[in-house]
């Protein structure tokens, strides 16, 4: 059928952050070893348990089978041919951002993500980590005098030893899956934020992850805690350059929330993906995972997944105070031969606990895009609650979609909704909308976006546009 | 049918038209030419091709046309894609108006209008402007603004999914409108509401074809001409009294007619 076809033109990616920056890199050796590790934990100049930290994970990894369960078709991971380090060259010290490599910055401005102090972002804070390194973070005095602490993970390491000594690892054990004890013996940056009692954080904070070289992996760890009573709202961003191999990237996020504290976590990821033939683009193997530790603590999950070649990851919620709350918000775009397998786990461990989940699957061309997702009941969750609606849209007719709800409940006071639907643009909605003068592209990302409202309701004002945008763009190809 | 002399070019033109979808002939010699101001009503059984024809001449992507040209303003438009001929100025009120999740009317309505203003080179409306603009048009269709913020044709009963459809009509300022059997499905009130909200918008500038089956429609907007559609061919042509003729006698009347042409 001639729109069957253009449909298919219409949702050829152009990739517009594919470039490579040319810049000095410190690399270490390839190969993964205690020697590595212990490389790694001296760059970093870190105390010595957290190098047991490392290499007590290093050691569950080794005995560790890479998983296989999810079903996703890629070749080997030869982990002995990845470089776990990677930095651009500068300044031993750097004091302000004057001393960055101007090559750097000109990397994230051409982002998106202006740096300086002229020309960044007026209403959110941003670290920036370009491979294995934080290369700066922005409004960090204005946020100290709300006593938010905002900055690199290697930075917390030195500066609040105790806060991390206190939390690191307690949401995502290391020998958590194959994965995270990877990422916890080898991870090299990422971002800190610690929200004081009784604080609403006066800005949103964002996390902006580039890949830039082919052969390394990336391995961030960020870690949140949200003391009693405080909020806050974080926002994350990824891309990485077209290359023609596959990039690693593990990567562990760790959420606390105290006693009525509330952490909204959003994401927009858009590693590349490789091209129509599936060669290249990242694989995005990732535990993110939030633990509701104190009574109508809160935490909500929103995610817009349109790259990486693989995409696996399930932000979770262990709900464990009284009457807390997990939310999972996602849209996963896959096109091309891109594969996601994308959810979360809500764990319903305490009394009147509440969780929602709202997912939105788009696949089109040869993709795989599949929702997996645990609903579980602890015996004392009594009284708890969970909604959850999985829909998937799919765009021509090789494309497939995949829907797969556990549910686990131990507690008969408790209840558990799940609604799931399967849609097809058709050909029907197409011409109406083009028989208004809308061109065919916009009606296809009209329709798209228009599938993905509850979740970009979800997101905060600016990333919600972003998300439309990128998505439209995705969507936006060679017709006419 | 007399010549008659006309001071205007004609809106459309349908010349000697075939069509036809997945290899099935559905339209088999259909000409018919509407100039500005007229009134045109098509009539006929379900499946002689009604539909068909206006879904050929705003541009479904699902019927091939074998033979013979549509033209509009004097040009042939028989390779333009529907946006292109929405935009010049050909509407189609849809018979089953689709229903789009998840996307506002409000929104929907702005980027169609915007798209038809653009190709007038007029200014295009910010949500602001437009929303002044959509409020004096929903008085024509006595809709709620509640209408705007749902989503497009979602959860509308069937009246108010037509009365939509005629919004959108008042919107774009169509210089030919095709009404596929909107009056079907509706109340006599909303009947009323539809064919008052027709009567405004056309003008003498404008042409209608109105796609029906009853007369009731036809007492509320007194067409120029009717044409009886039988297996794919206009096979009578007359003026408003030929509708009153047929509903007394029905379609059977006109079975004899196929033959003579």
């Amino acid at each position: 059928m001639v729109n069957e076809n253009l449909v298919k033109d219409v949702v050829k990616e152009p990739y517009k952050y594919g470039f490579v920056t040319d810049i000095e890199t410190e690399k270490i050796a390839k190969g993964l070893n205690e020697d590595i590790i212990r490389l790694i934990s001296k760059k970093k100049e870190e105390p010595k348990y957290l190098l047991d930290f490392r290499l007590k994970a290093f050691k569950k990894w080794q005995k560790m089978k890479e998983p296989d369960w999810a079903g996703l078709g890629y070749k080997q991971i030869d982990y002995q041919d990845i470089i776990y380090y990677s930095a651009p060259k500068q300044k031993e010290k750097i004091s302000s951002l004057d001393e960055v490599d101007p090559k750097l910055l000109e990397t994230f401005d051409k982002l998106g993500i202006p740096l300086t102090e002229q020309k960044k972002l007026t209403n959110v804070a941003v670290d920036a980590v370009f491979d294995s390194v934080s290369i700066a973070t922005t409004f960090r005095e204005e946020l100290a005098e709300h006593g938010v602490i905002f900055c690199s993970i290697s930075e917390a390491v030195k500066n609040h030893s105790d806060l991390i000594e206190k939390y690191l690892g307690t949401v995502v054990p290391a020998s958590d899956n194959y994965f995270a004890a990877l990422n916890s013996a080898v991870f090299s940056d990422g971002s800190f934020v610690y929200i004081p009692k009784g604080v609403t954080c006066p800005m949103d904070l964002s996390s902006y992850f580039r890949i830039n070289s082919g052969d390394s992996g990336q391995f961030e760890r960020t870690l949140i805690i949200a003391e009693e009573s405080s909020s806050v709202s974080y926002l994350e961003g990824c891309t990485a350059p077209m290359f023609d191999t596959n990039t690693l990237h593990a990567a562990v996020v760790e959420l606390i929330a105290l006693d009525d504290a509330s952490i909204k976590y959003s994401t927009v990821q858009n590693w590349y993906a490789g091209d129509e033939e599936g060669i290249g683009g990242i694989f995005n193997f990732v535990t993110k995972r939030g633990k509701c530790l104190g009574k109508r603590s809160k935490i909500s999950w929103s995610q817009v997944e349109t790259g990486s070649a693989i995409t696996w990851k399930y932000p979770s919620c262990l709900l464990l105070g009284e009457e807390s709350v997990g939310e999972f918000y996602s849209v996963a775009l896959t096109n091309n031969l891109q594969q996601a397998d994308t959810g979360t786990k809500m764990i319903h461990i305490g009394p009147k606990t509440k969780s929602t989940i709202v997912s939105k699957g788009i696949s089109a061309g040869n993709s795989i895009n599949s929702y997996r997702g645990l609903v579980k009941m602890g015996t004392k969750a009594k009284g708890s609650r969970n909604y959850s609606q999985c829909d998937s849209m799919l765009i021509g007719d090789e494309a497939s979609a995949n829907t797969f709800p556990y549910i686990k409940s131990q507690q008969p006071n408790s209840e558990i909704e799940h609604e799931a639907s399967t849609c097809r643009i058709s050909e029907d909605q197409l011409f109406y909308l083009q028989s208004r003068g809308i061109e065919f592209e916009e009606a296809v990302s009209m329709m798209v976006s228009g599938f993905c409202r509850d979740v970009f309701n979800q997101l905060p004002m600016e990333f919600a546009a972003e998300a439309d945008k990128l998505l439209a763009l995705k969507l936006e190809g060679s017709v006419g | 049918m007399q010549s008659q002399m006309k001071e205007s070019d004609p809106i459309l033109e349908v010349e000697n038209l075939f069509a036809s979808t997945n290899n099935l002939p559905i339209l088999k010699g259909v000409s018919l030419t509407v100039y500005p101001g007229e009134i045109h009503a098509i009539m006929g059984r379900n499946g002689c091709g009604k539909s068909t024809l206006s879904k050929i001449i705003a541009g479904h992507p699902s019927y091939n046309i074998t033979n013979g040209d549509i033209k509009y303003s004097g040009e042939n438009i028989n390779s333009l894609e529907p946006e292109e001929r929405s935009q010049s100025g050909i509407f189609l009120g849809f018979q089953y108006p689709i229903e789009i999740p998840g996307v506002s009317n409000l929104e929907f309505l702005r980027v169609s209008t915007n798209a038809r203003r653009k190709f007038l080179n007029k200014e295009e409306l910010d949500t602001f402007d437009f929303e002044e603009l959509v409020k004096e048009k929903l008085e024509l269709v006595k809709m709620d603004q509640a209408f705007l913020s749902r989503s497009v044709n979602q959860g509308f009963s069937g009246g108010e999914k037509k009365r939509n459809e005629i919004l959108q009509m008042a919107l774009l300022e169509p210089k030919i409108a095709i009404l596929d059997e909107t009056d079907s499905g509706l109340d006599i009130d909303a009947l009323r509401i539809v064919a008052s909200g027709i009567k405004k918008i056309s003008n003498t500038q404008t042409g209608i074809i109105l796609i029906t089956h009853y007369q009731r429609l036809l007492d509320e907007i007194e067409p120029n001409y009717v044409h009886v559609m039988a297996d794919g061919q206009i096979i009578k042509t007359g003026g408003s009294d030929l509708a009153l003729e047929l509903e007394k006698k029905g379609y059977e009347w006109t079975d004899h007619f196929v033959k003579e042409t």
